[in-house]
């Protein structure tokens, strides 16, 4: 029987020839990846099971990159920072991304391909939800606890049951009003926060692979919202120049057979879609921007695995360009690479980082920041009952900070719209 | 692995994400230090706003100002708990609290998968919604070998689905202790 892309990388990964939704299997990992929320707990387990002396199983396929909780004066952030230097020096792990050293990255999803880590046809787990961002580069790629990090350390291994796979194909290249973010908004408020829980969400179409690499990630990054286990799109010229730019290691494209089985598949025409927004405090709470235009804001937010990559500041300099932003407005790269591209961008000859300057614009270090609020001295963060329009991926009550604070989330495009009228704006104003 | 858990239960709604089980401020807490782990405990469910806290008149902390421990023993949920994030400090917490056992419709995948594989409490799914059935406060009962899920308080008895393939994990204790048995780790 014809497999999906993703049972064929589980399969293979399985050492068996097929499987079918619904085996528990064991896989063999070729990459974990993990930071410094989850990192120190996963050593934790690791030791506790393996022994004070263990190594790791491969120290070619674990990954570190400290990324959440890195500018803030909580002494207790920094501890587990140092937890994770001391581990990568003690097991001699070549993939560090040390806070203060000039490898920092920041935020983990990014960084990744960025540094050459993400490749087609590989099996990659990571102690973070948003994981399921490599998919983009046709990869069987999800977010585990510490106890699975913990025990793939020791053995390279961990048991999966394979999932179903659900497919959307958007027929069309997009319009010029919409991005990536408008169209994973619109299946999460189609299917719900639990419509693809267990089951792998594939994305297909000429739309879809009319997208660059980093609208791509956005796809995918977005699956767990969902309650999806992974995101993926067959790797195809895009992904293949892309990860070869990045790394020498060899790998493997798989794609789907043209007889694998599908659980369920949705058709969205491109042309049909318009800029949507999620209400709080739900990420499946979807309206058409135009419906809820007007709604009074406190605050826009460009920045996480989500919204942070260059893709993604380039569309919002394009609106904030030769504006200014009438509300609080806070720009966090979500890497240091970002970060640099925000002064080698440019549109007509101004910088990125100009643009949002003389937008009024806040501009932070490469990290997650406020995106899931954290300590309550980092950047951006929602201290009180605060209502913020953000590029990033969640806004269940107190997501970023408060509880009281209200989250509206939508693309780079529809953020800086509103960033610059104050309040929920169309972004075909515009465009 | 207990056949029965008995005790109060904790009522909850539809979509109780890892932020409201364990806002991310306290995640820079340590997982093994005591001092510091007992703050989870302290913390656990404080993300809920306080009109869902405890249903169904909400209001009712899961840990009270001050304590280190939950009145509760078990927790009831709607549909898809868990969901959001992959941090372990959502069972961690839950456990640490004193929980043995959640009751939900479904979970989110890694919340579920941390709960068996970290052996922290065994997350059953009732047969059926459930949550307008119970009120925080009543003294439940869930028998694990007859999976059925006991309103003592109401006097009603209601079907828990079977752990079906993770039974083997919870039974063994976690999944390293999963893994001995297979031969897997020594």
């Amino acid at each position: 029987m014809g497999m999906t892309l993703t049972e064929k990388i589980l399969a293979r990964h399985a050492g068996k020839t097929s499987v079918v939704p619904g085996d528990n299997i064991w896989v063999d990992v070729d990459l974990l990846m993990t930071h410094d929320v989850c990192g120190p707990g996963t050593i934790g387990v690791f030791k506790d099971h393996f022994g004070k002396n263990a190594k790791v199983w491969d120290r070619h396929k674990v990954v570190v990159i400290p990324d959440h909780y890195i500018f803030t004066a909580d002494e207790k952030c920094h501890r587990n920072v140092d937890i994770l230097r001391d581990f990568v020096k003690e097991q001699d792990l070549p993939y560090y991304y040390d806070v203060g050293s000039e490898k920092y990255k920041g935020v983990c999803h990014i960084a990744l391909p960025e540094e050459g880590h993400t490749r087609p046809g590989e099996v990659l787990f990571g102690t973070d939800s948003h994981t399921c961002t490599a998919g983009a580069f046709g990869e069987f790629a999800t977010g585990i606890g510490n106890t699975d990090a913990g025990f793939i350390l020791g053995t390279g291994k961990l048991w999966v049951r394979v999932p179903e796979t659900m497919r959307f194909v958007f027929e069309g290249p997009l319009p010029p009003y919409l991005m990536a973010k408008d169209l994973i908004l619109q299946i999460i408020g189609d299917i719900g926060v639990d419509g693809a829980i267990y089951r792998a969400m594939e994305f297909s179409g000429d739309g879809v692979f009319s997208l660059n690499i980093e609208e791509r990630m956005t796809l995918c990054n977005m699956v767990i919202e969902a309650g999806g286990k992974n995101g993926v799109i067959e790797p195809d010229d895009v992904t293949v120049n892309f990860v070869k730019s990045k790394t020498k290691k060899p790998f493997e494209i798989v794609k789907n057979d043209s007889s694998a089985k599908y659980f369920y598949e949705k058709v969205y025409k491109t042309k049909d879609l318009e800029p949507v927004v999620a209400k709080p405090h739900s990420p499946d709470n979807k309206a058409l921007v135009r419906k809820v235009e007007g709604t009074p804001l406190d605050r826009a937010y460009v920045g996480s695995c989500t919204g942070g990559k260059i893709t993604d500041f380039i569309a919002a300099a394009k609106i904030l360009k030769g504006r200014k932003a009438k509300i609080d407005l806070f720009i966090v790269p979500a890497t240091t690479e970002v970060d640099r591209n925000l002064d080698k961008e440019k549109i007509d000859g101004m910088t990125l980082r100009e643009i949002f300057k003389e937008a009024g614009g806040r501009m932070g270090d490469a990290s997650c920041a406020a995106c899931l609020g954290g300590p309550t001295d980092t950047f951006g963060r929602l201290n009180k009952a605060e209502v913020c329009i953000s590029t990033t991926n969640r806004n269940f009550p107190g997501r970023m900070g408060s509880k009281q604070a209200q989250v509206y989330l939508a693309s780079p495009y529809t953020v800086a719209a509103s960033a610059v009228e104050g309040k929920i704006t169309d972004p075909r104003k515009f465009l | 692995m207990k056949k029965q858990i008995r005790g109060k239960c904790y009522v909850v709604g539809d979509d109780i994400d890892t932020d409201q089980i364990i806002p991310a401020q306290y995640l820079s807490y340590s997982l093994s230090l005591p001092e510091e782990r007992k703050m989870y405990a302290r913390f656990a469910l404080s993300g809920i706003p306080e009109k869902n806290q405890g249903l169904p008149e909400g209001g009712r902390p899961f840990v009270r100002e001050g304590e280190f421990k939950s009145d509760y023993t078990v927790v009831l949920a709607g549909k898809n708990f868990g969901c959001g994030s992959s941090r372990e400090h959502a069972s961690f917490c839950m456990r640490e609290a004193g929980i043995k056992a959640v009751v939900a419709e479904f979970y989110s995948r890694i919340f579920f998968r941390n709960s068996v594989n970290g052996g922290y409490l065994i997350p059953f799914e009732s047969d059926g919604r459930l949550v307008e059935n119970v009120k925080t406060g009543d003294e439940v009962e869930i028998d694990v070998k007859a999976n059925t899920f006991e309103n003592i308080s109401s006097g009603k008895t209601f079907h828990l689905k079977p752990l079906g393939e993770v039974l083997p994990i919870i039974e063994a204790g976690d999944v390293f202790k999963y893994a001995k048995t297979k031969g897997m780790m020594k």
